[in-house]
């Protein structure tokens, strides 16, 4: 009998193996991944349908942008207002290699649903090679020809603004664009691929592709908005979190990448009671009363956020620590003259800050508290929904950055001689923080744990269902302590933290 | 070299595979029969390791399933029941792919192309887009797929549906051939015809479970009872025949009888011996063809009741 193929892992652990024998597995590992990018280009570049587009893209974008740049110099030429225009031209670069990777949006979301559907998919689900290399393979081949598209594209209107223009890019401009554009690309291709492996029809794919070009379109505004700015150095920092978001990303891909679900499942039809009573079930637990539902649901959820509550709780001190920081450098750098007179003089300061403060406790009326607590929970929505989007990480930023604003306003007060870091925590803070930082706290663990949760693996589960019932042990923790802890935290803030910093700061 | 125990699958509470214990030997052909749904696909899927058991367990020359999935897959070779080929490739690009994902020297591969795109007269359409391709070139080149990296079990489902007689006869040699080079095979197939010319042993199943399992003669047997023989006499009688004890009489006409030996075959000689000693002119002693579909009808039947009759035309 013929022994089959060793399939060896290239990172087996406890194997010692050197660099030639490692070079050579590795190698091996991922000759079949190249095998399967290669039939799929092979198939990509037979397709008019995403051949044509792609070489119009190329070959037709350049130009018309080129058409919006003459246009706009013109226009603004008039008003002398050239820079506008310069500002303008990186922007349009980036949109230039933008529209050739849209067209991998559209082959990545048919990666595996189309070939679920045209049946395509058994026989490479029967060949021995691991999930890993065949999705990796996908992977690579959706991005390959819309990459070369969008290097093209850049290349040939930076041609055309050279050429027509006499305009040049700066190198590191230029190497942000390019880098963005390759980030965005990998990125959306990784979001498509997973709802690919997880969609039942290409057409399912498609709507849940709303999913991946809401982000990317606000994710653009931004990277104009930069731009404009001629904050470049803030793209690296997106390429670096576009970066990490696709990792996370691939590892969920690869984690639920699940051959057995690719071929059987076959129901496009969304059971919203099914989908409830997991929910329900993964919030309320085995609980028949509100008390059972805290000792048996809410208590032990707590209790295992514990590690990521003192995280949590590190960085928002860290955000804390570095806003004080970098405010209190700025202050003793600068010119106190330089600053406006409500702001430098410490008298109209803090006049300035009891009348607000005695506005706060004696002219809130009943509707303070209520409007505080809006005011959070729209803050928590924000954090929650870009949580969501992010496994959490970018949530967890919103909620650092009061933190870092805090910490900003203690390093003022002492600057000032108001108060001293202690005495702007214990009067300023501490009064509402000792339920509001508690609430956050468990928030911020509640998001990051979700995102773990998202991407551990599970074979036994589909994404949607791991996605769900992460989703209700989350509203667990919101309902069963954040929620309370807001609310009580907006009645302290509302009625004692003003007297507490007034009496603090009129000792 | 195929073996499983108490193999079974269920989706969502649903049953498709239940408890399947069976074997195959190298050289050995199993016919995998039964009703649509009865879990042939599905046995295959777990087979190839592309379904997970939901209990028991299944061998491929000795890997577990679940334990060895990739060397499991690179020891079969799946005819799926759904051809799944690219449509924008040619015959030779589509085989030259799957042998380098299953990771074959290029000689090899090229020799081996040729080999079955030649024995399925395939060879001189290489160069063809498979979209252009009929439904019987495109089970051949399905077929071509499986059998390329030389699979010591071999999985295969319907091999010859939309096949016209003269490529199906091949597709048969082919597989008759794979035998003889001690592959173990399974056939999942409706066609009872085929079933019976190449299988040495028929598994059929029915909601997932395996109801009966033997060669063909044993199935016969078992469904329909031992077998029966037909005396044509060379001229009329109406009285009743003389047989020795245990004989039974199933049907008689003037000049012919159908009889049923209680030992089958071996009870032949007291027949003869007894009708022609009481001077009835025999002229022929012939078993009644009892086929595979007969068998298997007869056992649904017995499974499932009665089946209805097709209404009369008027």
């Amino acid at each position: 009998m013929e022994k089959p193929k060793a399939y060896l892992k290239p990172h087996s652990p406890g194997a010692t193996l050197s660099p030639a024998r490692w070079l050579s597995r590795t190698r091996a590992w991922w000759r079949p991944v190249l095998v399967i990018l290669h039939r799929e280009l092979l198939d990509q570049s037979r397709d008019w349908r995403i051949v044509t587009p792609i070489v119009g893209f190329t070959l037709f974008f350049p130009f018309l942008m080129n058409f919006v740049a003459r246009r706009m110099v013109g226009f603004v030429e008039r008003f002398g207002a050239e820079i506008v225009a310069e500002r303008f031209f990186p922007f349009l670069l980036l949109v230039v290699g933008f529209f050739p990777l849209s067209i991998s949006l559209v082959i990545a979301l048919e990666s595996f649903a189309g070939e679920r559907e045209r049946n395509t998919i058994e026989p490479l689900l029967i060949a021995p090679i691991q999930d890993a290399q065949l999705y990796l393979g996908k992977l690579l081949s959706v991005l390959v020809l819309p990459l070369l598209a969008s290097f093209l594209g850049i290349l040939s209107y930076i041609g055309v603004l050279m050429w027509r223009l006499d305009w040049k890019p700066e190198p590191m401009t230029l190497a942000a664009v390019v880098v963005l554009t390759v980030t965005q690309g990998v990125l959306m291709v990784s979001a498509a691929v997973l709802m690919s492996t997880q969609a039942t029809s290409v057409r399912a794919a498609n709507l849940l592709a709303t999913l991946i070009i809401v982000p990317i379109a606000l994710l653009l505004q931004a990277e104009s908005m930069f731009l404009f700015w001629r904050q470049y150095h803030v793209l690296w920092y997106i390429v670096l979190a576009l970066l990490l978001t696709t990792a996370l990303i691939v590892r969920v891909g690869l984690a639920y990448f699940n051959r057995e679900a690719l071929l059987n499942r076959e129901m496009d039809v969304i059971n919203l009671g099914t989908l409830w009573r997991l929910y329900r079930r993964a919030v309320v637990g085995e609980a028949r009363n509100l008390r059972e539902w805290y000792a048996r649901a809410v208590w032990p959820e707590v209790r295992r956020l514990a590690l990521p509550s003192l995280s949590v709780l590190a960085l928002l001190l860290a955000a804390m620590g570095i806003g004080y920081a970098t405010v209190a450098r700025e202050l003793a750098s600068i010119d106190p003259h330089l600053l406006p007179q409500s702001i430098r003089d410490p008298d109209t300061y803090l006049q300035n800050l009891q009348r607000w403060l005695h506005a706060s406790v004696l002219g809130g009326a009943g509707r303070l508290p209520l409007a505080l607590f809006l005011h959070n929970m729209r803050a928590l929505f924000l954090a929650w929904l870009l949580g969501v989007m992010s496994f959490g990480v970018v949530g967890l930023l919103v909620i650092m950055l009061p933190f870092g604003i805090l910490g900003g306003a203690m390093a003022y007060m002492q600057f000032l001689n108001l108060t001293t870091p202690t005495e702007f925590f214990l009067g300023f803070v501490l009064p509402h923080g000792v339920a509001e930082v508690p609430a956050l706290v468990l928030f911020g663990a509640s998001l990051l744990r979700l995102g773990a949760r998202w991407i551990t693996p599970s074979r036994q589960r589909s994404l949607g269902e791991v996605w769900i019932t992460s989703l209700g042990i989350w509203t667990r923790i919101f309902l069963g302590a954040v929620l309370p802890l807001m609310l009580l935290a907006a009645f302290l803030e509302a009625y004692l933290a003003p007297r507490v910093a007034l009496w603090f700061l009129t000792r | 070299m195929i073996r499983t125990e108490g193999l079974s699958k269920s989706f969502e509470g649903f049953w498709a595979v239940r408890d399947l214990t069976l074997e195959v030997h190298p050289g050995e052909i199993l016919a995998l029969l039964g009703p649509n749904g009865a879990g042939k696909t599905t046995t295959v899927r777990m087979l190839s390791a592309v379904l997970r058991p939901s209990r028991g367990r299944a061998w491929i020359g000795g890997y577990e399933v679940t334990q060895s999935p990739d060397e499991v897959r690179s020891l079969v070779g799946v005819l799926t029941e759904q051809h799944g080929l690219y449509t924008r490739m040619t015959a030779l690009e589509y085989l030259t792919f799957f042998a380098r994902l299953y990771d074959l020297p290029p000689e090899a591969s090229a020799r081996r192309i040729r080999h079955w795109l030649t024995f399925f007269g395939l060879w001189e359409f290489r160069h063809q887009r498979i979209g252009n391709y009929s439904k019987g070139m495109r089970q051949k080149l399905a077929l071509s797929r499986a059998l390329l990296h030389h699979p010591q079990a071999l999985l295969l489902d319907e091999p010859t549906s939309a096949m016209d007689p003269e490529s199906a006869r091949r597709v048969r040699q082919a597989i008759a051939s794979l035998r003889s080079e001690e592959r173990a095979i399974i056939l999942c197939t409706h066609n009872l015809v085929e079933a019976e010319t190449l299988a040495d042993r028929i598994a059929i199943l029915d909601q997932g479970r395996l109801v009966a399992l033997g060669t063909p003669e044993e199935l016969k047997d078992q469904a329909l009872g031992p077998p029966r023989f037909r005396v044509v006499l060379a001229e009329p009688r109406t009285d009743p025949p003389p047989l020795p004890p245990g004989f039974q009489v199933e049907e008689q006409q003037p000049t012919s009888l159908v009889v049923r030996p209680p030992r089958g075959e071996a009870d032949n000689p007291r027949l003869l011996r007894a009708l022609l000693h009481a001077g009835w002119p025999v002229t022929r002693l012939e078993e009644v063809p009892r086929t595979l579909e007969d068998a298997y009808l007869a056992l649904m039947e017995r499974l499932h009741g009665k089946t209805e009759s097709l209404p009369q035309a008027a």
